[in-house]
């Protein structure tokens, strides 16, 4: 499905040629989400640690088992957590009991809207990175934040576009632009994308990369879904290299601001 | 993140830039002007080029438009102090360069120093640049130090605008209150700098490029960049001031970035420039940087003349020194001392700040705060 000439994202020194990351929850059965994955040409999924038994050799696991390493980087993330603390906890058990080095900061402290903590979040990025975990953060569409984050060397930002899992769209549109403006890492719109169209207009404005989950696993059918999202964001990757013609924004104005070049 | 601009520099040699300028077409310079608010350099390159001319109007209303939304109808007054006209290097344009045999030398004492300062912010200038030659000697770092120090209660925000200093120097001189830095790099292209810096510490391109990294890394608030207008193609040199100035943007982004736009007047027993610049050509340069870098001050010193300045405040033109003088000691009385360059707009504050006000702008004299300074 990737086509070959499109330019591959770069995180961490690692080559996607897929614009969609895919979360791993609320699929139907393991074997949906699989299929799902598989049909998308997505490379890189996230997992959450909690539906992980890690006292368990992890490859062992229902979930994990059903994923090629070969063709996805597994990252687990920590939702869950409420601190920064519980989620340099958990990111440390991966490491230990599965070898995982990349992980999603997720630091929801309210389980209903599950809206990143920003302080918690900043605390565990800085911890994770000395450690040499390469931290992907989902954090609120903050560009102040997202500076801070890249400080303390986060390999990339993941701003919400939405509340998660609303399916509403780029709500958060004027700040992400503003992030996008300013990153020195890739950007990675992760929650509330509901439709193939907002995926593209996310790589459109300039977005590196999304992360879908809900909008593809609840959707009748998710493995329908999940080629429509590769598509999409395939598409907009493609128009943006072939270099897109913007609508005028202006009519042909008088002289009145540079007539007086023209007149001594 | 350990990357500096030079690395960004070895992408963009000349030639490549160049013909990147020159070969933009009229659709690509419609397709810059519908997605002005954010850097891009094809854009950049398309705004300053050849085709853009017959858009002049268009790009500077657009400029307009970024100008009002981001700084409304405020412009900021600075004024230059020059503290010596001593200089080491062989700059071949510049009054003040150490083979001129017939320049007046003046190094101001600190009190001398101290004096002139008390004498602008009598005036009312809450804003002042602190300017000296490459001179070591009598404007070393520790003595402009020193006299950050003892001015530092006069004014809101202090500046300089002087040689590259080490980080440990931008250090010292921050921890005594100086909270920006201007510094122009004259041209980006290393051969054309060779050929107008051919003597004295300022040769050394790489070391001055750098000195905005180190500043911006000991911890300086305002960066000012510029390029000395008429040495090289103007396209070219604006182009770098973009990439120049969205590189740090990016990289040391509590820093505030301005631009200025100095240019080589043809003046009576001064060098001709070789890439004279036109009002035109400046009016597209201001124009296109703006709305490629909204953000970013616009400064239009009094080497222009005060009918352009005001026609710029409406284009592009945030910030504005007026009343300059630029000899050493020149606030208080006349003096033989060579001046640095010819002021095209000799009017006091109050007078220009009059005419601001009449034209629907407010003169604004104090817009920082020595609490923000780390002293």
């Amino acid at each position: 499905m990737i086509l070959p000439f499109m330019k591959p994202l770069v995180i961490a020194g690692r080559e996607f040629r897929s614009r969609l990351f895919i979360g791993t929850g609320k699929f139907g059965s393991h074997e949906l989400m699989r299929q799902a994955i598989e049909v998308s040409g997505c490379e890189l999924v996230t997992v959450a640690l909690r539906r992980v038994d890690l006292d368990k050799n992890p490859e062992g696991d229902p979930l994990i088992s059903k994923l090629d390493p070969n063709k996805v980087v597994i990252v687990p993330n920590t939702s869950g957590a409420r601190t920064a603390e519980e989620a340099i906890r958990i990111a440390r058990l991966a490491r230990a009991a599965g070898g995982f080095d990349w992980i999603k900061l997720e630091l929801t402290p309210n389980l209903h809207h599950l809206l990143p903590d920003p302080i918690e979040t900043l605390k565990a990025a800085e911890v994770l990175a000395k450690e040499g975990f390469k931290v992907l953060p989902y954090m609120n569409a903050d560009p102040v934040l997202a500076k801070r984050l890249e400080e303390v060397g986060v390999v990339a930002v993941m701003p919400l576009g939405a509340p998660i899992g609303t399916n509403r769209g780029l709500r958060t549109r004027d700040m992400i632009e503003i992030i996008i403006a300013n990153a020195n890492v890739p950007v990675v719109v992760d929650a509330g994308l509901g439709l193939p169209s907002h995926v593209a207009e996310a790589i459109e404005m300039g977005a590196d990369c999304v992360l879908v989950n809900t909008a593809i696993a609840a959707a009748a059918d998710p493995v329908k879904m999940a080629l429509a999202f590769s598509k999409a964001v395939e598409a907009a990757e493609l128009a943006r290299q072939a270099g897109p013609r913007a609508p005028r924004m202006m009519a042909d104005a008088s002289s009145p601001l540079t007539g007086f070049l023209w007149k001594e | 993140m350990s990357t500096h601009f030079l690395h960004t520099l070895n992408e963009w040699p000349p030639e490549r830039v160049h013909d990147l300028i020159y070969s933009r077409t009229t659709d690509q310079v419609g397709a810059a002007l519908n997605s002005s608010g954010h850097y891009e350099p094809e854009n950049l390159a398309a705004l300053l080029s050849p085709a853009a001319e017959p858009q002049l109007e268009n790009l500077a209303q657009l400029s307009a438009h970024w100008t009002r939304q981001r700084f409304g109808n405020a412009i900021q007054f600075f004024a230059p102090l020059y503290v010596s006209n001593f200089c080491c290097n062989g700059c071949t344009y510049c009054g003040f360069n150490q083979a001129t045999n017939n320049t007046v030398r003046r190094a101001l004492t600190l009190e001398e120093a101290v004096a002139e300062a008390q004498c602008l912010a009598s005036q009312g200038f809450g804003h002042i640049l602190l300017v000296s030659g490459e001179d070591r000697k009598n404007a070393s770092p520790e003595w402009l130090a020193e006299l950050t120090h003892r001015i530092r209660p006069l004014f809101a925000s202090i500046q300089i605008e002087i040689y590259a200093l080490s980080q440990p120097e931008y250090v010292r001189l921050i921890s005594q209150g100086v909270d920006g830095m201007t510094m122009f790099q004259e041209s980006y292209n290393p051969k054309v700098y060779a050929h107008f810096h051919p003597t004295g510490p300022k040769r050394d391109y790489n070391n001055r490029i750098d000195a905005f990294e180190r500043a911006a890394q000991a911890g300086m608030t305002f960066l000012g960049l510029g390029t000395l207008l008429g040495l090289n193609d103007w396209r070219e040199e604006g182009f770098y001031m973009g990439l120049h100035a969205a590189y740090l943007q990016k990289k040391y982004w509590r820093t505030s970035l301005a631009f200025s736009f100095p240019r080589i007047r043809p003046a009576a027993g001064s060098m001709p420039p070789p890439y004279p610049v036109t009002d035109a050509n400046l009016v597209q340069l201001m124009s296109a940087l703006r709305v490629q870098l909204p953000d970013s001050t616009q400064t239009l010193s009094t080497r222009e003349s005060p009918g352009f300045r005001e026609r710029l405040l409406y284009i592009a033109v945030n910030k504005m020194s007026a009343g300059a003088k630029t000899t050493p000691g020149g606030y208080q009385q006349a003096t033989d001392a060579e001046a640095q360059f010819e002021v095209a707009d000799p009017r006091s504050l109050e007078e220009v700040a009059k005419v601001v006000k009449s034209l629907g702008f407010d003169p604004v004299m104090k817009d920082w705060d020595s609490t923000y300074s780390k002293a």
